[in-house]
């Protein structure tokens, strides 16, 4: 252990406090939320310069949003996981089945005819099944004591199995028109629903995580557990509200992709969880918890989707879009525990 | 069950600010507590003090609402309550300063000195004041003579001796009664240690009792108005500080000067 810093003890404080806008620019510096931003600069700048006048044209960047879409959704939810130092790995297998349940619904209630008043009832059923299910492995985690790896994993088969079991094997069609043409395809002011509705949901629970008591006690939690249960936060039951917001924002997601799809896309999703959980650890989270901003989260988002895209672009076969983006996620967690190991030395 | 401790100080006709009678507490086989009693009057600092596995920790856990008694009672102004928290020691304006700090690292002082009693901006949506809790935090540093270059600063960032004004900080800003103190100084170097026992000293003046659990016979004595013994689960000896030694502490918290009790 190194000599200790002494505190003098003088009461006037002779140094200015530092303002708001160095604080943040302090912030976004040392965070890892500008490193991400950099790679995503130079990724653009490569794809830019390897096709030039294809990569990064305004119908493309309007793609690489509307796809990013879902991922935008889930990641909002996973950062709240993680910055509890817990992981939900059921992301993508929630997607799909909140998109069955809501759309076995329409099956039974119109199909592609269905009226306005039942597509919203099927979004809340969809939201609702994602939530629900969320809570069911949030209890197993804050109640039962299973480690969040083996409660999601546990989950993650669960909704794989009832989500076969309810389409027999086979994707649902029959989405509602409406849907498809409004959430799914249509836009507003010229901007796609699906892009409007995921960053609405990245600023509104951005705002939570950063401005009020929900995310002040996710940072608490995921810091020191037994310090936020010592200061009278109820730990379980915080815990139970985050995977429930993860499951609902997977829900949500689910009715995003059947909008988009107009499918179930049951078969779709199994490397979603690996998408989103880099996203939000390229955005600055850290797996021990306690750390995580939802602006991390956004650029982190941008970087798996961008590969994809320029991969394509540069007709290199996208499947090592999963390749890249695992290393990619191993070597941001490596650097992480650097720091935090640097940090304890200190 | 309880036999009288063996009481050297004169009885104190004053009503406690914290009283403890006959409090058991079992774990397992392990009888943690065997009828312990305790007193905490107003403006004194009194040392709690035993050998390992004496119950100290368990004490204090009990009484800082931590964990529940099997039985006996908890009076805090002479009145009976019952605690199922820290939430509700709070509310009786006790506070604990633990050893390991309970401070979030990841957090800034301010908030850290807030956690669980935050001030909203706007209630009803729970959006944090964090400008005013910022403000406050100040305040109640400056109170204590703790100067912390950045506020902004994870507390996980702070040097041991930083970290533990934020610990002390925080029971003192919201403490109205008696703070009770773990092992405070346990990781500190010399000057901060006598730091904290100024801190303490400062505390008391403000009309706070302190409880201080500790190892280190010398600082207990220096900076205890009382001590009081803790041996096999039972408080076995209560001195004034400054008609006490050393050797008579050592004496009744390994029994040697309690053979009556060993008979029993």
């Amino acid at each position: 252990m190194t000599a200790q810093q002494e505190t003098p003890p003088v009461i006037p404080d002779e140094r200015p406090a530092p303002t708001t806008a160095r604080r943040v620019v302090g912030r976004l510096i040392t965070a890892q939320a500008s490193w991400t931003f950099a790679a995503l600069l130079i990724m653009m700048i490569y794809f830019t310069a390897a096709a030039p006048g294809k990569f990064l044209t305004a119908s493309d960047l309007s793609l690489i949003s509307q796809g990013a879409g879902p991922f935008l959704v889930m990641a909002v939810g996973q950062t709240f996981v993680i910055i509890t130092a817990g992981i939900d790995l059921s992301v993508g297998f929630v997607l799909v089945l909140s998109g069955v349940v809501a759309d076995d619904f329409y099956l039974h209630h119109g199909a592609t005819n269905a009226g306005l008043g039942v597509i919203w009832l099927g979004v809340l059923i969809g939201l609702a099944t994602g939530a629900g299910y969320g809570a069911l492995q949030g209890f197993m985690v804050a109640k039962m004591k299973i480690p969040p790896l083996i409660a999601t994993l546990a989950g993650l088969g669960g909704a794989e199995g009832i989500s076969y079991l309810i389409t027999g094997g086979s994707d649902f069609p029959n989405v509602p028109n409406k849907l498809v043409s409004s959430i799914g395809q249509g836009s507003a002011f010229g901007v796609q629903w699906l892009i409007i509705i995921s960053f609405l949901t990245v600023l509104l629970f951005g705002l939570i995580l950063a401005y009020t008591r929900f995310g002040r006690y996710t940072y608490a939690i995921g810091s020191n557990p037994e310090a936020a249960t010592r200061a009278g936060i109820r730990v379980d039951w915080h815990l139970i509200k985050v995977y429930a917001l993860s499951g609902l924002m997977a829900g949500l997601a689910g009715i995003m992709n059947l909008a988009y799809f107009g499918t179930t896309t049951i078969s779709g999703h199994p490397l979603d969880n690996l998408t989103v959980i880099t996203a939000v650890v390229l955005g600055g989270a850290s797996l021990f918890g306690g750390s995580g901003s939802m602006t991390g989260t956004l650029i982190g988002t941008f970087i798996p989707l961008m590969l994809a895209t320029g991969l394509i672009i540069v007709k290199v076969n996208q499947y090592w879009q999963y390749i890249l983006t695992g290393a990619v996620l191993a070597a941001a967690v490596y650097a992480d525990q650097f720091r935090r190991r640097l940090r304890e030395r200190v | 069950m309880t036999s009288p401790p063996a009481e050297t100080a004169p009885p104190d006709a004053r009503v406690p600010l914290l009283e403890a009678r006959g409090i058991v507490k079992r774990y397992g086989r392990v009888q943690a507590l065997n009828g312990a009693d305790f007193n905490v009057y107003p403006n004194e600092v009194v040392a709690l003090i035993g050998d390992n596995g004496a119950g100290k920790s368990t004490f204090t856990k009990v009484l800082s609402g931590v964990i529940r008694p099997d039985s006996g009672e908890i009076l805090v102004g002479g009145q009976p309550v019952s605690m199922s928290g820290p939430l509700d020691a709070r509310k009786f304006g006790i506070e604990t300063v633990y050893q390991d700090l309970a401070l979030a690292p990841d957090l800034d002082a301010a908030a850290n000195l807030y956690l669980g009693r935050e001030l909203y901006l706007i209630p009803w949506l729970r959006v944090l004041n964090g400008r005013e809790m910022r403000r406050r935090s100040v305040t109640a540093f400056a109170a204590l003579g703790v100067h912390l270059p950045d506020l902004s600063t994870p507390v996980g960032m702070l040097s041991g001796g930083q970290r533990q004004s934020v610990a002390v900080a925080r029971a003192v800003a919201f403490a109205s009664k008696v703070i009770f103190m773990d092992e405070p100084t346990a990781a500190l170097g010399v000057v901060q240690r006598e730091r904290v026992l100024n801190t303490i000293r400062k505390v008391r003046d403000q009309g706070i009792s302190v409880v201080l659990i500790s190892h280190n016979m010398p600082e207990v004595l220096s900076v205890a108005d009382r001590v009081e013994v803790l041996r096999l689960g039972r408080r076995v000896a209560s001195y004034r500080a400054s008609e006490t030694s050393i050797e008579e502490l050592v004496g009744a918290m390994t029994g040697a000067l309690d053979t009556r009790d060993d008979a029993a």
